[in-house]
Protein backbone atom coordinates (compact mmCIF):
# COMPACT_ATOMS: atom_id res chain seq x y z
CA UNK A 1 0.00 0.00 0.00
CA UNK A 2 1.40 3.33 -1.04
CA UNK A 3 0.36 6.66 0.36
CA UNK A 4 -2.36 8.33 -1.76
CA UNK A 5 -4.19 11.64 -2.01
CA UNK A 6 -7.60 11.85 -3.66
CA UNK A 7 -9.88 14.76 -4.38
CA UNK A 8 -13.54 13.92 -5.03
CA UNK A 9 -16.18 16.60 -4.43
CA UNK A 10 -18.54 15.64 -1.62
CA UNK A 11 -21.69 16.57 -3.51
CA UNK A 12 -22.65 17.15 -7.13
CA UNK A 13 -25.83 17.73 -9.10
CA UNK A 14 -27.07 14.90 -11.31
CA UNK A 15 -25.52 15.21 -14.75
CA UNK A 16 -22.84 17.58 -13.53
CA UNK A 17 -19.28 16.98 -14.67
CA UNK A 18 -16.98 16.96 -11.67
CA UNK A 19 -13.19 17.02 -11.54
CA UNK A 20 -11.46 14.08 -9.89
CA UNK A 21 -7.81 14.31 -8.92
CA UNK A 22 -5.69 11.50 -7.53
CA UNK A 23 -2.03 11.07 -6.76
CA UNK A 24 0.14 8.36 -5.27
CA UNK A 25 3.55 8.40 -3.63
CA UNK A 26 5.72 6.22 -5.84
CA UNK A 27 9.30 6.57 -7.12
CA UNK A 28 8.43 5.45 -10.70
CA UNK A 29 12.02 4.41 -11.36
CA UNK A 30 12.63 4.36 -15.10
CA UNK A 31 15.53 1.90 -15.15
CA UNK A 32 17.77 4.57 -16.70
CA UNK A 33 19.09 6.04 -13.46
CA UNK A 34 22.05 5.07 -11.32
CA UNK A 35 22.91 5.28 -7.66
CA UNK A 36 25.89 7.35 -6.53
CA UNK A 37 27.80 4.06 -6.51
CA UNK A 38 27.12 3.54 -10.20
CA UNK A 39 24.62 0.73 -9.78
CA UNK A 40 21.61 0.81 -12.06
CA UNK A 41 18.30 1.35 -10.30
CA UNK A 42 15.92 -1.24 -11.78
CA UNK A 43 12.58 -0.34 -13.26
CA UNK A 44 9.97 0.03 -10.55
CA UNK A 45 6.71 1.52 -11.74
CA UNK A 46 2.99 1.44 -11.31
CA UNK A 47 1.57 -0.29 -14.36
CA UNK A 48 -2.18 0.17 -14.04
CA UNK A 49 -4.60 2.68 -12.63
CA UNK A 50 -8.35 2.24 -12.67
CA UNK A 51 -11.25 4.30 -11.42
CA UNK A 52 -14.60 2.65 -10.78
CA UNK A 53 -17.87 4.54 -10.31
CA UNK A 54 -21.19 2.79 -9.67
CA UNK A 55 -19.40 -0.56 -10.14
CA UNK A 56 -18.41 0.43 -13.63
CA UNK A 57 -14.88 1.05 -14.81
CA UNK A 58 -14.74 4.64 -16.00
CA UNK A 59 -11.02 5.23 -16.35
CA UNK A 60 -8.22 2.77 -17.03
CA UNK A 61 -4.68 4.03 -17.52
CA UNK A 62 -1.70 1.87 -18.44
CA UNK A 63 1.52 3.44 -17.29
CA UNK A 64 4.98 3.04 -18.80
CA UNK A 65 8.48 4.02 -17.65
CA UNK A 66 9.22 7.69 -18.17
CA UNK A 67 6.46 9.19 -16.06
CA UNK A 68 7.50 11.41 -13.20
CA UNK A 69 7.53 10.12 -9.65
CA UNK A 70 4.35 10.51 -7.59
CA UNK A 71 2.05 10.53 -10.65
CA UNK A 72 -1.07 12.67 -10.52
CA UNK A 73 -4.13 11.97 -12.65
CA UNK A 74 -6.93 14.41 -13.21
CA UNK A 75 -10.10 13.66 -15.14
CA UNK A 76 -13.77 14.59 -15.25
CA UNK A 77 -16.60 12.33 -14.23
CA UNK A 78 -20.31 12.81 -14.89
CA UNK A 79 -22.23 12.44 -11.64
CA UNK A 80 -25.28 10.22 -12.04
CA UNK A 81 -26.24 8.63 -8.74
CA UNK A 82 -24.87 8.65 -5.24
CA UNK A 83 -22.16 6.04 -5.04
CA UNK A 84 -18.59 5.13 -4.37
CA UNK A 85 -15.77 6.36 -6.55
CA UNK A 86 -13.05 3.75 -6.10
CA UNK A 87 -9.43 3.95 -7.20
CA UNK A 88 -6.99 1.12 -7.68
CA UNK A 89 -3.31 1.23 -8.49
CA UNK A 90 -1.30 -1.89 -9.34
CA UNK A 91 2.49 -1.86 -9.47
CA UNK A 92 4.66 -4.15 -11.55
CA UNK A 93 5.07 -6.55 -8.64
CA UNK A 94 1.31 -6.91 -8.34
CA UNK A 95 0.99 -4.88 -5.15
CA UNK A 96 -2.41 -3.22 -5.04
CA UNK A 97 -3.20 0.14 -3.48
CA UNK A 98 -6.82 1.19 -3.14
CA UNK A 99 -8.66 4.27 -2.00
CA UNK A 100 -12.24 5.46 -2.36
CA UNK A 101 -14.64 8.29 -1.64
CA UNK A 102 -18.40 8.72 -1.72
CA UNK A 103 -19.90 11.12 -4.21
CA UNK A 104 -23.33 12.30 -3.07
CA UNK A 105 -25.56 13.28 -5.98
CA UNK A 106 -28.36 15.72 -5.18
CA UNK B 1 42.13 49.69 -11.93
CA UNK B 2 40.80 46.15 -12.01
CA UNK B 3 41.38 45.91 -8.28
CA UNK B 4 39.43 49.12 -7.78
CA UNK B 5 36.54 47.80 -9.80
CA UNK B 6 36.55 44.60 -7.78
CA UNK B 7 36.61 46.54 -4.54
CA UNK B 8 33.79 48.78 -5.66
CA UNK B 9 31.75 45.73 -6.59
CA UNK B 10 32.52 44.23 -3.20
CA UNK B 11 31.47 47.40 -1.40
CA UNK B 12 28.31 47.60 -3.41
CA UNK B 13 27.49 44.03 -2.35
CA UNK B 14 28.23 44.75 1.28
CA UNK B 15 26.26 48.00 1.22
CA UNK B 16 23.20 46.40 -0.32
CA UNK B 17 22.76 43.81 2.45
CA UNK B 18 19.75 42.73 0.45
CA UNK B 19 16.43 41.98 2.05
CA UNK B 20 15.78 38.22 2.09
CA UNK B 21 13.78 36.92 -0.86
CA UNK B 22 12.28 33.44 -0.81
CA UNK B 23 13.48 30.92 -3.38
CA UNK B 24 9.87 30.91 -4.58
CA UNK B 25 10.47 34.23 -6.37
CA UNK B 26 13.22 32.61 -8.48
CA UNK B 27 11.05 29.73 -9.74
CA UNK B 28 9.21 29.38 -13.03
CA UNK B 29 5.48 30.22 -12.85
CA UNK B 30 4.65 26.51 -13.37
CA UNK B 31 6.75 25.51 -10.37
CA UNK B 32 5.15 28.24 -8.28
CA UNK B 33 1.71 27.06 -9.36
CA UNK B 34 2.52 23.50 -8.32
CA UNK B 35 3.60 24.70 -4.87
CA UNK B 36 0.50 26.87 -4.48
CA UNK B 37 -1.87 24.04 -5.41
CA UNK B 38 -2.80 22.64 -2.01
CA UNK B 39 -3.77 19.30 -3.54
CA UNK B 40 -1.21 18.74 -6.28
CA UNK B 41 1.85 19.91 -4.34
CA UNK B 42 3.73 16.58 -4.18
CA UNK B 43 5.21 17.51 -0.82
CA UNK B 44 1.73 17.10 0.66
CA UNK B 45 2.09 13.34 0.18
CA UNK B 46 4.75 13.45 2.87
CA UNK B 47 2.64 15.71 5.08
CA UNK B 48 -0.17 13.13 4.82
CA UNK B 49 2.24 10.31 5.63
CA UNK B 50 3.55 12.38 8.55
CA UNK B 51 0.03 12.71 9.93
CA UNK B 52 -0.34 8.94 9.78
CA UNK B 53 2.95 8.45 11.64
CA UNK B 54 2.01 11.17 14.12
CA UNK B 55 -0.89 9.07 15.36
CA UNK B 56 0.87 5.71 15.18
CA UNK B 57 1.97 4.41 18.60
CA UNK B 58 5.50 3.09 18.91
CA UNK B 59 6.33 -0.14 20.77
CA UNK B 60 6.16 1.75 24.09
CA UNK B 61 2.54 2.63 23.31
CA UNK B 62 3.27 6.34 22.92
CA UNK B 63 2.53 8.26 19.75
CA UNK B 64 3.39 11.88 18.96
CA UNK B 65 -0.30 12.65 19.43
CA UNK B 66 -0.22 11.11 22.93
CA UNK B 67 1.86 14.01 24.28
CA UNK B 68 1.29 16.81 21.81
CA UNK B 69 -2.33 16.29 20.77
CA UNK B 70 -2.93 17.30 17.17
CA UNK B 71 -0.02 18.43 15.01
CA UNK B 72 -1.58 21.92 14.84
CA UNK B 73 -0.52 22.44 18.47
CA UNK B 74 3.02 22.74 17.10
CA UNK B 75 2.15 25.80 14.99
CA UNK B 76 5.12 28.13 15.14
CA UNK B 77 7.52 25.54 16.52
CA UNK B 78 9.09 24.59 13.20
CA UNK B 79 9.83 28.25 12.44
CA UNK B 80 12.24 28.35 15.41
CA UNK B 81 14.47 25.41 14.39
CA UNK B 82 17.43 24.75 14.35
CA UNK B 83 17.48 25.74 18.00
CA UNK B 84 19.77 25.37 20.98
CA UNK B 85 19.12 22.23 22.99
CA UNK B 86 20.19 22.58 26.61
CA UNK B 87 20.11 18.82 27.17
CA UNK B 88 22.26 18.09 24.12
CA UNK B 89 24.52 21.10 24.57
CA UNK B 90 24.39 21.91 20.89
CA UNK B 91 22.16 23.29 18.18
CA UNK B 92 19.71 20.68 16.86
CA UNK B 93 17.66 20.70 13.69
CA UNK B 94 13.95 19.90 13.69
CA UNK B 95 14.69 16.42 12.34
CA UNK B 96 17.07 15.80 15.22
CA UNK B 97 14.55 17.13 17.73
CA UNK B 98 12.00 14.65 16.39
CA UNK B 99 14.52 11.86 16.87
CA UNK B 100 15.33 13.10 20.40
CA UNK B 101 11.61 12.86 21.16
CA UNK B 102 11.51 9.37 19.70
CA UNK B 103 14.41 8.18 21.80
CA UNK B 104 13.57 10.02 25.00
CA UNK B 105 9.78 9.85 25.14
CA UNK B 106 8.77 7.00 22.85
CA UNK B 107 11.73 4.70 23.57
CA UNK B 108 11.94 4.12 19.85
CA UNK B 109 14.97 3.87 17.62
CA UNK B 110 15.86 7.15 15.92
CA UNK B 111 14.96 7.35 12.25
CA UNK B 112 17.78 7.74 9.70
CA UNK B 113 18.24 11.43 8.87
CA UNK B 114 17.21 11.30 5.24
CA UNK B 115 14.54 8.64 5.70
CA UNK B 116 11.05 9.01 4.28
CA UNK B 117 9.47 8.70 7.74
CA UNK B 118 11.61 11.39 9.38
CA UNK B 119 11.10 13.78 6.48
CA UNK B 120 7.37 13.09 6.58
CA UNK B 121 7.24 14.04 10.26
CA UNK B 122 9.37 17.14 9.79
CA UNK B 123 7.31 18.17 6.76
CA UNK B 124 4.16 17.78 8.86
CA UNK B 125 5.55 19.89 11.70
CA UNK B 126 6.97 22.57 9.40
CA UNK B 127 3.72 22.68 7.44
CA UNK B 128 1.89 23.70 10.63
CA UNK B 129 3.90 26.94 10.59
CA UNK B 130 2.87 27.72 7.00
CA UNK B 131 2.89 31.48 6.48
CA UNK B 132 4.45 32.32 9.83
CA UNK B 133 7.69 34.30 9.76
CA UNK B 134 10.85 32.29 10.21
CA UNK B 135 12.21 33.18 13.64
CA UNK B 136 15.46 31.40 14.47
CA UNK B 137 17.28 32.60 17.59
CA UNK B 138 20.97 33.36 17.14
CA UNK B 139 21.67 34.90 20.52
CA UNK B 140 22.72 33.25 23.76
CA UNK B 141 24.31 29.82 23.47
CA UNK B 142 23.48 29.55 19.75
CA UNK B 143 25.64 32.57 18.90
CA UNK B 144 28.83 30.54 18.47
CA UNK B 145 27.12 28.06 16.19
CA UNK B 146 25.76 30.96 14.14
CA UNK B 147 29.27 32.37 13.68
CA UNK B 148 30.63 28.96 12.63
CA UNK B 149 27.77 28.61 10.16
CA UNK B 150 28.46 32.06 8.74
CA UNK B 151 32.16 31.26 8.41
CA UNK B 152 31.33 28.07 6.52
CA UNK B 153 29.00 30.05 4.25
CA UNK B 154 31.70 32.58 3.43
CA UNK B 155 34.64 30.18 3.01
CA UNK B 156 35.69 29.14 -0.47
CA UNK B 157 35.85 25.37 -0.93
CA UNK B 158 35.93 22.58 -3.46
CA UNK B 159 37.59 22.23 -6.85
CA UNK B 160 35.58 25.19 -8.13
CA UNK B 161 36.83 27.21 -5.17
CA UNK B 162 33.47 28.84 -4.50
CA UNK B 163 31.89 29.81 -1.22
CA UNK B 164 28.13 29.70 -0.73
CA UNK B 165 28.21 33.51 -0.63
CA UNK B 166 29.96 33.78 -4.01
CA UNK B 167 26.79 32.61 -5.69
CA UNK B 168 23.96 33.15 -3.24
CA UNK B 169 24.95 36.65 -2.09
CA UNK B 170 27.12 38.15 -4.80
CA UNK B 171 25.38 36.61 -7.78
CA UNK B 172 21.80 36.18 -6.56
CA UNK B 173 19.50 37.06 -9.43
CA UNK B 174 22.14 36.34 -12.09
CA UNK B 175 21.73 33.47 -14.52
CA UNK B 176 23.64 30.23 -14.22
CA UNK B 177 22.99 28.21 -17.37
CA UNK B 178 19.20 28.03 -17.58
CA UNK B 179 18.50 28.98 -14.00
CA UNK B 180 18.33 32.12 -11.91
CA UNK B 181 20.56 31.93 -8.86
CA UNK B 182 18.50 32.23 -5.70
CA UNK B 183 19.59 33.68 -2.40
CA UNK B 184 19.85 30.19 -0.97
CA UNK B 185 17.02 30.75 1.48
CA UNK B 186 15.71 27.67 3.26
CA UNK B 187 12.28 28.86 4.43
CA UNK B 188 10.52 26.20 2.33
CA UNK B 189 12.34 23.14 3.65
CA UNK B 190 11.75 20.25 3.62
CA UNK B 191 11.26 20.83 -0.12
CA UNK B 192 9.94 18.66 -2.90
CA UNK B 193 12.72 19.01 -5.45
CA UNK B 194 11.84 18.18 -9.03
CA UNK B 195 15.42 17.17 -9.80
CA UNK B 196 15.29 14.58 -7.03
CA UNK B 197 11.64 13.65 -7.63
CA UNK B 198 11.68 13.42 -3.88
CA UNK B 199 11.55 15.43 -0.71
CA UNK B 200 14.74 16.57 0.99
CA UNK B 201 15.90 18.31 4.13
CA UNK B 202 18.05 21.43 4.20
CA UNK B 203 20.92 19.04 4.98
CA UNK B 204 20.36 17.14 1.75
CA UNK B 205 20.39 20.39 -0.20
CA UNK B 206 23.61 21.52 1.51
CA UNK B 207 25.25 18.21 0.56
CA UNK B 208 23.99 18.66 -3.00
CA UNK B 209 25.43 22.19 -3.17
CA UNK B 210 28.75 20.86 -1.85
CA UNK B 211 28.76 18.33 -4.65
CA UNK B 212 27.92 21.05 -7.19
CA UNK B 213 31.12 22.95 -6.31
CA UNK B 214 32.96 19.63 -6.04
CA UNK B 215 33.69 20.02 -2.35
CA UNK B 216 33.68 17.42 0.41
CA UNK B 217 30.04 16.86 1.21
CA UNK B 218 28.74 17.73 4.64
CA UNK B 219 26.79 14.75 5.88
CA UNK B 220 23.19 15.74 6.57
CA UNK B 221 22.66 15.95 10.29
CA UNK B 222 26.35 16.47 11.05
CA UNK B 223 27.03 19.30 13.54
CA UNK B 224 28.51 21.55 10.84
CA UNK B 225 25.56 21.00 8.51
CA UNK B 226 23.12 21.89 11.30
CA UNK B 227 25.09 25.01 12.20
CA UNK B 228 25.10 26.04 8.56
CA UNK B 229 21.35 25.45 8.45
CA UNK B 230 21.04 27.66 11.54
CA UNK B 231 22.90 30.43 9.73
CA UNK B 232 20.86 29.96 6.54
CA UNK B 233 17.57 30.09 8.43
CA UNK B 234 18.68 33.08 10.49
CA UNK B 235 19.64 35.08 7.43
CA UNK B 236 16.12 34.49 6.16
CA UNK B 237 14.42 35.38 9.44
CA UNK B 238 11.12 37.05 8.68
CA UNK B 239 10.44 35.09 5.48
CA UNK B 240 7.16 33.19 5.52
CA UNK B 241 7.47 29.43 6.01
CA UNK B 242 6.43 27.65 2.79
CA UNK B 243 6.93 24.00 3.71
CA UNK B 244 6.59 21.82 1.77
CA UNK B 245 7.86 24.10 -1.00
CA UNK B 246 8.42 22.91 -4.57
CA UNK B 247 11.76 23.74 -6.09
CA UNK B 248 13.37 22.88 -9.41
Amino acid sequence: MFNTRILVPETAKAGESVEIRVMIMHPMDTGFTFTTQGERIPVDIITDFTCTYLDEEVVHIRLAPGLSANPLFSFRLRAERTGTVAFRWVDQHGAVTTDDATLTVT
Amino acid sequence: MIRHAALLALMATAAQAEAPVSGYAFMQPETQALQDDAFANPGMLWVDLGRELWNRPEASGDSCAGCHGGPETLRGVGARYPAWSATEGRVVSLEQQINLCREGRQQAVPLPYGSRELLALSALVMHQSLGLPQAVATDGPAAEAYVRGRDYFETRRGQLNLSCANCHVEQAGSRLRGETISQGQVNGFPIYRQLWQDIGSAGRMIAWCNEAVRATQLEEGSPMAVELELYLRARGNGLAIESPAVRR
